[in-house]
């Protein structure tokens, strides 16, 4: 479990982040969502920190991220996986060599087994057989999909994801979310999924806190945001035509 | 960022796949730009010695001295290394600034590795090792094309030519290039890959960090030039 208590951030003169606590919990997604600008990747990025927080405490499995030295976060950075925005891989090395890179800077694992390690991890995500392609070589899907790949690769205890499905088509969205749940179920893992796509929320968000001006301002799950009495949670949420025609049809349906 | 730069590798194969690639790139990578620049300025340096060359009293073989001793102590470990401050600079300084705006240091921090010693450390070993030897290919393509442009020309004999190369020929000398090269392959690296790894922004951010790190790169060589022949010939 990953607990957030109290978290501030600063940027220059203008805060971001305040008194922010939150709970992860392990072998659930766990969402945050809000507008763009509010502060979620910011709070991301300070609990594996990219960021320093300003004052606060991160909690991973109650050992306190925030009071670790440079090396102490490095050795606990190796339970974490991370799938980057635009997923980060390296574009010098090939997809095989990409999720071979953590194993064989960290494990103890003979070169067979990392490369059997790593044939299983792109068979997880679908990817068999396109070991030797490289990132540019790939759709934007299949990025994400090797991203995954490795930031699992390691067997990590932590996933965060920084908008997952940002720059893709609705269906192959759904594929990487899915694929998101189904590893978070498998392996038990705490995963954070940053994102402002409702369909995410719908799909996958078994447990959601909403950022608002860099603060908490609700918590619940995929069923609660639909019927959150919340202003700014349920603009957020039935933005869209789509989801306001939803909403209108809930309404009369209940009456 | 010196610090988190010179540490021992956590993998040595990894290490060592990386230095293999950086003195490909730095090191291999330029021998054609630096044999062109050497063998073209030689000619020129001997040619012009020797169309300055009026005065009777001064033997024929001064030319062939004089090209020795300009390539020697002055442009093949400093121009070259200039030269190299714009080729390799930019490039490193453009490669670990996409690296930065595209996450890449990022993920590399998330794994808990040292993005400093993992990207950098290699380049400066590379450096180290290959500039010296990137300077004694120029040395010696520097010499040859004076050698080809005096004997094609027919202003001088390969006899004369080759006899002053030899006069006065110091291995002190040699030294003291070989050590200018050294500090500036690391001068080089190290503020090439500081702006990189430093850029905020996007790609134009990179641009403008790459042409920074060579402006500055090229202030310090020059500076440093200036300061190691003062300790070592004076």
């Amino acid at each position: 479990m990953i607990e957030v208590v109290q978290l501030n951030k600063t940027f220059g003169k203008q805060q971001v982040l305040f008194d922010v606590s939150a709970q992860f919990y392990p072998g659930k997604v766990n969402l945050i969502i809000g507008q763009s600008g509010q502060g979620k990747t910011v709070l991301a990025k300070c609990m594996v920190g990219l960021h320093e927080a300003d004052n606060g405490s991160i909690l991973f499995d109650h050992r306190d991220f925030t009071r670790m030295d440079k090396r102490e976060r490095r050795d606990i950075r190796q339970e974490i996986g991370m799938l980057f925005q635009g997923s980060a891989l390296f574009d010098s090395m090939t997809v095989e060599e990409n999720i071979m890179f953590p194993l064989k800077m960290f494990s103890t694992l003979t070169k067979k087994e990392i490369k059997e390690r790593a044939n299983f991890c792109l068979e997880r995500v679908n990817l068999s057989g396109r070991n030797a392609l490289y990132p540019s070589e790939c759709s934007g899907g299949m990025q994400k999909r090797v991203g995954i790949a490795r930031a699992i690769a390691m067997n990590p205890k932590y996933l965060f994801c920084d908008e997952p499905n940002s720059g893709l088509d609705p269906k192959t969205a759904i594929v990487i979310d899915n694929l998101i749940r189904d590893i978070t179920y498998e392996y038990g893992i705490t995963t954070i999924v940053i994102t402002h796509d409702m369909n995410s929320v719908m799909e996958i968000g078994d447990s959601v806190i909403f950022i608002h001006q860099g603060k908490k301002w609700w918590e619940g799950d995929r069923h609660s945001i639909i019927t959150a009495n919340n202003p700014e949670v349920e603009g957020f949420v039935f933005a869209s035509e789509f989801m306001k025609e939803i909403r209108t049809t809930l309404k009369e349906r209940n009456t | 960022m010196l610090g988190w730069v010179l540490r021992k590798p956590r993998k040595f194969s990894v290490f060592w796949r990386m230095l293999m690639q950086q003195i490909f790139q730095i090191g291999i990578n330029s021998i054609p730009i630096v044999a062109l620049m050497s063998a073209f300025i030689g000619a020129v340096i001997s040619l012009q010695t020797a169309s300055n060359m009026d005065s009777p009293l001064l033997p024929d073989y001064t030319v062939g001295y004089i090209t020795q001793s300009s390539i020697i102590l002055e442009f093949s470990p400093t121009i070259i290394s200039l030269i190299l401050a714009g080729k390799v600079g930019s490039n490193i300084a453009s490669e670990i600034g996409t690296m930065r705006i595209t996450e890449q240091i990022d993920a590399l921090e998330i794994m808990g590795v040292n993005s400093l010693n993992y990207i950098v450390f290699p380049k400066i070993i590379a450096a180290i090792l290959y500039f010296p030897i990137l300077v004694i290919i120029s040395m010696f393509l520097g010499m040859l094309g004076g050698f080809a442009a005096l004997v094609i020309s027919g202003l001088q004999s390969p006899e004369t030519y080759v006899l002053g190369l030899r006069s006065w020929f110091e291995v002190s000398n040699v030294n003291y290039a070989l050590t200018k090269t050294v500090a500036f392959g690391f001068i080089i690296v190290s503020i090439s890959s500081f702006y990189g790894y430093y850029v905020k922004g996007g790609s134009l951010d990179v641009g403008k960090a790459s042409t920074k790190s060579v402006v500055v790169s090229s202030v310090v060589i020059l500076i440093t030039n200036f300061i190691i022949t003062k300790l070592m010939l004076l």
